[in-house]
């Protein structure tokens, strides 16, 4: 126990409080760091044209991939349920995805992607549909990112089917004798019986948005390397256009590329703000949706 | 649509015995067909980018530019050209170190804050199981920068160690499971193990590590997985120094590198997707079981 009080301290607690002290300094990791009040602050409200752009970026993601994500991962649960045949099998090829890792993952989807010579778009052709430039333009980046996502749903998909499988028998079979039909019965027996997954899945998908940081890192500076040969390696993060400029890849930008070292941690401040925020609004207003067997007692 | 098709079988199947007429049948028969090719076609979507990878991989570098499916001859000699190209052994020595020696030390350290936290009664403990929640759902953005300066400081910016140290002190996520698990243990055995005379160290290298398996083998595989496709800790920590690279980093890398060989950078790509592949074949089981315990309620 106690060598993890000392970790925790040393690793979490120390740089947690270091990192509010920082915000309100100027330092470059060289000369020591310098008071500046709520320089950072000011800068980042009221000049910083990245700012609003990366918020704008990251909330996308939790607004809309996180749904999706979470909507997805139930239907593929959903379907895997249903079926008699081979479910070791297609519950393996779901998972695999999930378990490549994420370079890897984001590599192959730049290149199937690849507006000139990638299969999809060479099979949209086929169908007489122009595909977009995904990676390269800056409205498709964040839906390839999203595709990317969607891909690796495995272990979302993989709690789902076993809080389905769960759902006692019983309360299908009292909802079929007062006539509830297929729509109503997922909607009264299995959505109720899963909400405390459906909750768990979007906190974690909340969490793992606010964080994304390799794909976007990865998919950039490869599509941007391929846009142009020259590739200036400074100002690819965010290719094409600000567009995947996610609010952890300027932090990373700001901190360990231009080293603005106070900066980075007045922005690390605002995430941990927000980050809180948004996980307690989750866990507080699931209370109304969530329903716990045996919870109301 | 898909949502009132699928709810249907929800419903509890009726007993093969009764006589269904023929209809019905037939209706039943073709209403799983077409469950099993939705099935059958999202498999066939989840597997393509796969299948589309290796193919690229086998490729020369101009099939690989042009829209063709097919290799066409299979260039096989991509595969040890990628290795002369990056030094991807030198990589992989550095991941298998920097993932073997963090899963080991999360082991040795979160195994006892677990059992601390799951099976021993003392003030506090509600306190600290709080702190690891929340040392878990924070973003690893938010503590960066100190971390940073710390090690920097240090002079160990550049090596593996800012990444291993400090999973020897313990892995939120890891403790949060193992204690999720730990409680499932039911409390007669480890009463019956005090009244033997057990001291709580040896009811935990014992009765509870023993019981615990397959909680214990799934946190080490997710440890192994995530030090593994690691990339952000690398990049920031080791990116500097080429010889202390990890498989990620240098595989995104080495797309920079190589502009236009998607052959090759598809080779390097199922190099690094291949082990974790293998992996899971070996303990498939374990990482079901695990994945689903991580959504367990209390």
């Amino acid at each position: 126990m106690s060598p993890w009080i000392v970790g925790f301290g040393v690793f979490f607690g120390y740089p947690l409080v270091t990192t509010v002290y920082l915000s309100f300094t100027h330092y470059d990791l060289l000369e020591p760091s310098r008071w500046i009040g709520t320089a950072n602050y000011k800068y980042l409200f009221t000049q910083d044209t990245q700012i609003w752009p990366s918020v704008y970026n990251t909330l996308w993601l939790v607004a809309i991939m996180v749904p999706l994500k979470v909507m997805f991962a139930f239907g593929v649960a959903l379907m895997l349920l249903r079926a008699r045949r081979g479910v070791g099998v297609f519950r393996t090829i779901f998972y695999l995805p999930a378990l490549a890792p994420p370079v890897a993952a984001t590599l192959g989807f730049v290149y199937i992607l690849n507006p000139a010579t990638g299969p999809v778009n060479g099979a949209l052709g086929l169908v007489g549909i122009e595909g977009p430039l995904w990676f390269s333009d800056p409205t498709w980046a964040k839906p390839s990112i999203t595709l990317l996502m969607l891909w690796g749903v495995g272990n979302t998909m993989i709690i789902f089917l076993a809080a389905l499988v769960d759902v006692p028998r019983h309360l299908y079979e009292s909802a079929s004798l007062d006539g509830a039909g297929p729509f109503q019965r997922l909607r009264w027996v299995t959505l109720p019986s899963i909400s405390p997954v459906i909750l768990f899945a979007a906190v974690i998908g909340t969490i793992e948005a606010l964080q994304l940081f390799t794909q976007a890192y990865v998919g950039s500076t490869i599509a941007a390397g391929s846009a142009s040969s020259a590739g200036d390696p400074s100002n690819d993060l965010g290719f094409p256009e600000d567009s995947t400029l996610f609010y952890p890849v300027l932090l990373y930008q700001q901190g360990f590329r231009f080293f603005n070292m106070g900066y980075a941690a007045a922005m690390a401040v605002l995430l941990l703000i927000v980050s809180f925020a948004i996980t307690m609004i989750i866990v507080r207003n699931s209370r109304r949706w969530v329903h716990y067997a045996g919870a109301g007692r | 649509m898909a949502a009132t098709e699928t709810a249907a079988t929800l419903a509890p199947t009726p007993p093969r015995r009764r006589v269904v007429p023929a209809a019905v049948r037939r209706r039943r028969f073709l209403v799983g067909v077409a469950e099993h090719s939705l099935l059958i076609v999202a498999a066939i979507a989840f597997l393509a980018p796969f299948v589309f990878m290796a193919l690229t991989s086998l490729m020369t570098t101009d099939q690989a530019l042009s829209p063709k499916l097919w290799p066409e001859p299979f260039r096989w000699s991509n595969y040890t050209n990628v290795f002369e190209q990056a030094p991807l052994l030198r990589y992989a020595l550095n991941t298998l170190i920097y993932s073997s020696l963090a899963t080991l030390g999360m082991l040795v350290s979160s195994i006892p804050v677990a059992y601390a936290l799951a099976i021993l009664r003392w003030r506090g403990r509600d306190l600290v199981f709080l702190l690891v929640l929340v040392a878990m759902m924070l973003p690893p953005q938010v503590t960066i920068v100190p971390l940073y300066v710390l090690w920097a400081k240090l002079n160990l910016v550049g090596t593996l160690a800012p990444l291993i140290v400090p999973n020897w002190f313990g892995d939120a996520f890891s403790i949060f499971l193992l204690r999720q698990f730990f409680l499932t243990i039911p409390q007669p055995y480890i009463d019956s193990a005090r009244v033997d005379g057990c001291g709580e160290f040896r009811i935990m290298t014992t009765v509870v590590l023993r019981l615990a398996k397959p909680a214990i083998a799934a946190v080490a595989l997710f440890m192994f997985l995530l030090t593994f496709s690691d990339f952000f800790g690398p990049l920031l920590y080791a990116g500097d120094e080429q010889s202390n690279w990890t498989l990620s980093l240098g595989l995104a890398q080495f797309r920079v590198l190589h502009q236009v060989q998607w052959n090759l950078t598809m080779a390097a790509t199922i190099i690094v997707i291949l082990p974790v592949v293998v992996l899971f074949f070996f303990a498939q089981k374990a990482f079901v079981e695990g994945v689903t315990l991580t959504g367990v309620k209390e």
